[in-house]
């Protein structure tokens, strides 16, 4: 978890990751930005996440994104 | 017919839901299909054929597409050899199927909406490249809302691929999903997951979703009647083919434009949205305060939010995470660094969304460029982030403050503005025109020797306009706050309810802008 904040906050470093739960929603991080997330993601945790998995609800908090996380590396 | 005309809000909403409420529960879908099928009947005539060979194409293709699936987990089942061989096999099959079902909808769209278009550029680089032949243009009449239901359609396919959704062997509701009468003509673009379930459902209709249907509805007259509207005699004006006006009219002319965009196309899915909940169905929302936006990339996140959402899942993420672009992501984040990089790669998937988007709204060389215009906004705003970020933590400036913020809408507003101004533009060319009017001939001389009130609208119908924005503009600002303003009002006595309903109703009634001098906006999205 500490490692996917650490991503999110380098991104965009104006947002407190522990208590937003709408990054999505809220337009934190749009499209171009959840491309960096996605390619630094699959880089650090050894995952691919697919084009279907990309929907708010798993990128709304940080702690959406690790659950899809935890969920894509119990799936490999 | 259209959504804010009499004989729709007066007789075949009302009518419609007076059947829908009497009949039985398992009749009510019918009933919805049924009327859907007049409307688009009574604006479309015989085109509605095309409708009907969509809703069964996409029906049969769901179903193939299905059969693949189950016949794949039936293979798996009886087989030990490789799996993953065998997974493979069934989905470059389904790919085919895919393809070919998304082959049919575009092509359909191609005919009706671009072939003149392509004929003529390509019969004008034929005859640039002096080959002596050129191609008959043929223009069809492409049926009103083909635009917005083809979109549904592939979104329905496109998910059965993916198996987001399960193909609906229910060819009554699968129609009744692409044809929905309130939001065939402009949308929202809805997905097959949102809505299908619960126009079919068959919901009673309560007092309460007749009131908060009717407050919408309401909310949307009054923008289209009394801004939109008075707005477009202005429009129209500055944008007559071959009027020439200074500078400071032209922009007035822009910015009206926008604004008038703005209230007609919102106020027409206010009143879509509004007719759609009188039924306890729940369409998603298509705009979201849009000038609220800190920068053009959120505005679109904001302003016609089912197309952008449209492209975003079946075009952006699609192609920037394809395993072909996922490579190339690699290679240019070890040039370019974790942000770049990534950003890079999503410029070219960016340039097909805008690309797309250009030509969605119409078949023109000026929508191309309205496209492309927004492309560079986009890219620009992204690459330059990290810079005005690292700016204004060295200069101490808060990004939250007051003057930046209105500093962010200055700068957002005027770069919308000008792009609306292409995109009204009759042809690419005029849009540099007008576009060259308002940079060399600048001049504020036509507000003070009166010159804008020849435009067609006096000082009270400006005055109007303004009252109105500034309503408008309160409740957007409430509704950026969190403020609830529908539950609130209907929270109060039936007393304070009903003098804010009338007053609403006596303010469109004597405000509105209607009779001779004005001019009707027609539904613009209609045509797109």
């Amino acid at each position: 978890m500490e490692k996917l904040i650490e991503i999110l906050e380098g991104l965009n470093p104006e947002v407190d990751y522990r208590s937003v739960t709408n990054l999505v929603d809220g337009r934190y991080l749009d499209s171009l930005t959840i491309l960096s997330l996605v390619a630094e993601i699959e880089d650090e945790f050894e995952v691919e996440i697919p084009t279907v998995e990309i929907i708010p609800s798993n990128f709304n908090s940080a702690e959406s994104i690790y659950a899809l996380i935890t969920k894509l590396q119990e799936e490999e | 017919m259209n959504y804010l005309s009499i004989l729709y809000l007066f007789l075949f909403l009302p009518l419609t839901v007076i059947i829908y409420h009497i009949v039985k529960k398992k009749y009510k879908w019918r009933v919805l299909l049924l009327a859907s099928y007049i409307f688009f009947f009574l604006i479309s005539g015989n085109l509605l054929i095309y409708l009907l060979f969509t809703t069964l194409s996409i029906h049969h293709f769901g179903m193939w597409l299905e059969k693949i699936d189950g016949e794949c987990g039936k293979v798996l089942n009886e087989t030990v050899e490789d799996k993953k061989e065998i997974k493979e096999q069934f989905k470059r099959k389904k790919r085919k199927v895919l393809f070919l079902g998304i082959l049919i909808q575009v092509g359909i769209l191609f005919v009706y909406k671009y072939m003149p278009f392509f004929t003529v550029n390509i019969n004008s680089i034929f005859n640039l490249l002096n080959i002596p032949y050129q191609f008959k243009i043929i223009k069809l009449l492409a049926p009103i809302g083909v635009s917005f239901y083809t979109l549904e359609a592939l979104s329905y396919m496109i998910d059965v691929y993916n198996k987001k959704i399960n193909a609906d062997d229910n060819l009554g509701r699968l129609a009744l999903y692409l044809a929905f009468f309130p939001q065939i003509m402009e949308g929202p673009i809805a997905r097959y997951s949102e809505t299908a379930e619960s126009l079919y459902e068959g919901h009673k209709i309560t007092f309460k979703n007749i009131c908060f249907g009717s407050q919408r509805i309401l909310w949307g007259i009054l923008k289209k009647f009394i801004i939109a509207d008075r707005l477009n005699v202005v429009v129209k004006a500055i944008f007559a083919t071959g009027s020439n006006y200074d500078g400071g009219l032209v922009l007035l002319g822009a910015i009206s434009y926008t604004l008038m965009l703005y209230m007609e196309f919102s106020g027409t899915i206010d009143v879509v949205i509004g007719s759609a909940e009188i039924f306890d169905v729940h369409l998603p929302e298509n705009f979201r305060q849009p000038f609220f936006a800190k920068n053009i990339s959120e505005f679109w996140m904001r302003w016609h939010i089912t197309l952008g959402a449209w492209f975003k899942d079946y075009i952006f993420y699609p192609v920037s995470l394809s395993k072909k672009m996922k490579k190339f992501t690699i290679k240019a984040r070890k040039i370019l660094g974790n942000y770049f990089g990534p950003i890079m790669v999503g410029s070219v998937a960016l340039f097909a969304v805008w690309s797309l988007n250009g030509l969605w709204h119409g078949a023109g060389w000026n929508y191309i460029f309205f496209g492309m215009y927004h492309f560079v906004l986009i890219v620009l705003g992204s690459f330059l982030e990290p810079g005005v970020r690292k700016l204004c933590h060295k200069l101490h400036i808060n990004r939250d403050n007051l003057l930046y913020r209105f500093m962010q809408f200055s700068k957002l507003f005027i770069l919308v503005v000008i792009g609306e101004l292409f995109f009204r533009a009759n042809t690419l060319k005029e849009g540099f025109r007008l576009f060259g009017n308002i940079i060399n001939n600048f001049t504020l001389n036509s507000f003070f020797n009166n010159e804008f009130l020849k435009l067609g609208l006096d000082r009270a119908d400006y005055v109007i306009i303004i009252i109105t924005l500034i309503i408008i503009f309160v409740i957007g600002l409430l509704k950026e706050k969190g403020v609830n303003i529908r539950e609130s009002i209907a929270s109060k006595n039936i007393v304070i309810r009903w003098v804010i309903y009338f007053s609403l109703i006596m303010f469109i009634i004597i405000f509105g802008a209607y009779g001779p001098g004005y001019a009707p906006v027609d539904p613009i999205y209609a045509n797109f």
